[in-house]
């Protein structure tokens, strides 16, 4: 039993780190460009590296975090410009190609002994040199904090019952919650998503009850970061869900059906695309910000597998969904943390040694992306009926 | 629904068609009294071959023009040429094409269509994973929504939206698709996906429309109702110029016939006079256009010795070649 506690609260841990934000926010761009605008494009990773070392170098050389900031969010937009001018004229698999390799471009540039003095080569950019700025503007105070204070540990003492009782009701309203996300049109109205929203702090209400977190109220990795992250994804969402409801968002997905009809009907699609790649670009820029602040600027840490991970945590999600991203980063990090913690609490350390288990974990990540694109490759949100005349 | 239809034009009247069109010069490239498109000059090579050849064509307002040739002849290339879906060889140096008064030698297809030019393709690009309604709402012009920073404030589109829809609403209803308004397009049928792309490209108001072989793949009932959609744009006032095989199609709608084989314009008239015209029969339609080769009536007993002594004929000397060649190769 309390094996098992231990694994969910790592997992738990994990879903509410900022890493897992950060990489929620990156694949919100990822989706503007590969859900709605059908651009491949395989080098996210880049434009987060961009957004971190714009923040990381502004404020390591004394400039103000706002510039820090805006510095950042100006190289993702000059890189989106020089990919897609090139690029966006021709056909989609050649983005593909074009961005895996600028991605590399930026991330061995960042490790030249030559920029030391800027991005601090391949050892990067301590996080301690410009973290500061940002944890000063924290409200939050000091000592340390557990969410939620009032858990399972306060009724009956934790009893198992209690804590089965409340998992099995955790799951009862998560599938409710995925299936009338899912439902799309078939509940319309305030009914549906004031439903919705009740079942969002239901779920999240049970799943801390049953899993408390306890980090510190400011600190490098403490409640201040998390608490910016998740109010910086939820604005993400709303932000595409504005941009996609509207005519822009409908010439995003008649881009992604056909080019060619869309120019037939006096588009200039080369602007929308251009901007469909810039505002994707933009919120992978945040999300790399977001993702180093707890950590250090590191290019090797923001590399093809980032990218590939975003790719999977979107698919998983639900591509061309507004939560998808979210869902789908949340659980590919959580569902990682699954299989290494359990694979060192069940797997005897004779075949898989505690070091291993993280390889592992990645592994069957790799597998289950496979399995998924197979198998059910509309995601967890996505729409049946969207993919179904795929040819 | 909003009433929408235009005051009919006064080439509604088959008589003034007729009588407008007798005026003009039955010779390829003839000058028309009012034309809306005018092409100079437009060669298209690919690498020796040369697809597109066409000195000079000019297309009248007001009136439906087909543009026929055997396979091959470079009409589909003519068209992308001319939309600017593709680039003329000559582009640069010589080639001239104007619409409405306006050059166009330099510009993108999306500007060729938003100066009111308006095409739809030979393999339907209906968007299929978008429904119905989101494809008509496509085609409207000038949507303030389509602005990156305004899309995002509702206020600012929404009124034109609902315009923008009540006018898909009339123009779906007219082409019987209105039932079908929230299925995806992916679940059309072929002939309604034509009906589609038709009434999308009209969301535009377009002043001439250009449709690449309307009725391929299209069953005999639908092409009728297609036929008739087509000839009421004509009588609204809408140009069309239409390129199409089917020789029955083109003798029941068309006013005025240009002729494409192999590149070049090598024949341009009334229907009937097209059609008589040896240089056509010859490039298009071959010595037996008059007759239905499916007709059973055509194979008597002699037609089929005919045919069998014609088989024998070359069997005999493919048989000789074949034996001249092998000789060759044992010398």
């Amino acid at each position: 039993m309390d094996t098992i506690q231990s694994i969910l609260n790592a997992m738990m841990r994990e879903a509410l780190s900022p890493g897992t934000a950060a990489v929620a926010i990156a694949v919100i761009g990822l989706n503007i460009h590969f859900g709605f605008t059908g651009l491949l494009n395989i080098g996210q990773s880049a434009f987060m590296l961009l957004g971190a070392y714009g923040m990381g170098i502004a404020v390591w050389h004394g400039l103000p975090f706002v510039v820090g900031i805006l510095l950042g969010f100006g190289a993702a937009f000059v890189f989106a410009l020089i990919l897609g001018v090139p690029t966006l004229k021709l056909r989609g698999d050649y983005l593909a190609i074009v961005t895996i390799s600028a991605a590399e471009i930026i991330r061995y540039v960042g490790r030249s002994s030559l920029l030391t003095d800027f991005t601090g080569s391949a050892q990067g950019i301590p996080g301690s040199q410009y973290r500061d700025p940002f944890t000063n503007l924290s409200f939050f105070g000091g000592g340390s904090f557990t969410l939620l204070p009032f858990n399972y540990l306060d009724v009956a003492d934790g009893a198992a019952w209690v804590r089965i009782i409340g998992w099995l009701l955790a799951l009862a309203s998560i599938a409710a919650l995925v299936y009338l996300l899912r439902s799309g049109d078939r509940f319309s109205g305030v009914a549906r998503n004031g439903l919705v929203v009740l079942l969002v702090f239901w779920s999240l209400f049970l799943l801390l009850f049953l899993f408390p977190v306890a980090n510190q109220r400011t600190g490098v990795n403490g409640w201040w970061v998390r608490f910016i992250a998740w109010t910086l994804v939820l604005l993400c969402c709303f932000i595409t869900y504005l941009l996609v409801r509207s005519p822009w968002g409908r010439l995003l997905r008649g881009i992604r059906e056909d080019e060619d009809a869309i120019r037939s009907l006096g588009k200039n699609v080369f602007a929308i695309k251009m901007q469909a790649l810039i505002i994707g670009g933009l919120f992978g820029a945040l999300g790399g910000m977001v993702y180093v602040l707890p950590a250090s600027v590191q290019p090797d840490s923001m590399g093809r597998s980032l990218t590939f991970f975003c790719y999977t945590a979107l698919l998983l999600g639900g591509a061309a969904t507004i939560f998808g991203p979210v869902l789908g980063s949340v659980l590919f990090f959580a569902g990682r943390i699954f299989i290494q913690t359990a694979s060192q609490a069940y797997v005897p350390n004779s075949i898989l040694t505690d070091q291993k288990t993280a390889q592992f974990s990645y592994i069957v990540v790799g597998i289950a992306l496979m399995l998924l694109v197979i198998f059910r490759p509309q995601g967890i949100l996505g729409n049946k009926r969207e993919l179904r005349f795929d040819v | 629904m909003s009433d929408h239809t235009i005051a009919p034009s006064r080439l509604a009247d088959p008589a003034a068609r007729a009588a407008l069109v007798s005026g003009f010069e039955a010779t390829p490239g003839a000058s028309k009294p009012d034309p809306i498109l005018v092409v100079d000059d437009i060669v298209r090579q690919f690498g020796g071959m040369t697809a597109v050849d066409v000195g000079h064509l000019e297309v009248q307002r007001g009136i439906i023009t087909a543009l026929i040739g055997p396979n091959g002849a470079g009409k589909t290339t003519f068209f992308n040429l001319i939309t600017g879906f593709d680039r003329p060889t000559t582009a640069g140096k010589g080639a001239h094409w104007a619409f409405d008064g306006r050059t166009l030698d330099k510009t993108s297809a999306s500007s060729v269509a938003r100066a009111g030019m308006v095409r739809t393709f030979q393999l339907t690009k209906a968007l299929s994973r978008m429904t119905v309604i989101e494809n008509m709402m496509l085609g409207a012009q000038g949507q303030a929504g389509e602005n990156l920073f305004k899309s995002m404030f509702r206020p600012t589109w929404r009124a034109q939206e609902r315009a923008n829809e009540e006018k898909a609403d009339d123009l779906l209803a007219r082409f019987k698709l209105y039932e079908k308004k929230h299925d995806y397009a992916g679940s059309l049928s072929g002939g309604q996906r034509k009906l589609l792309e038709m009434a999308r490209a009209l969301m535009s108001d377009p002043k001439m429309i250009m449709l690449d072989e309307p009725m391929a793949g299209v069953n005999p009932a639908l092409t009728q109702s297609l036929l008739g959609h087509i000839q009421a744009l004509r009588d609204e006032g809408m140009t069309v110029l239409f390129v199409e095989h089917d020789m029955h199609v083109v003798r029941h709608i068309s006013d005025w016939v240009a002729v494409m084989a192999e590149g070049r314009l090598v024949a341009e008239g009334s229907a009937d006079t097209v059609m008589s015209d040896p240089a056509v029969i010859d490039a298009y339609l071959g010595a037996h256009h008059d007759t239905d080769l499916g007709d059973d009536a055509l194979l008597t007993d002699e037609a089929l010795e005919e045919l069998a002594e014609e088989v024998a004929a070359e069997d005999a000397e493919r048989e000789h070649e074949e034996h001249e060649e092998h000789e060759e190769g044992q010398r």
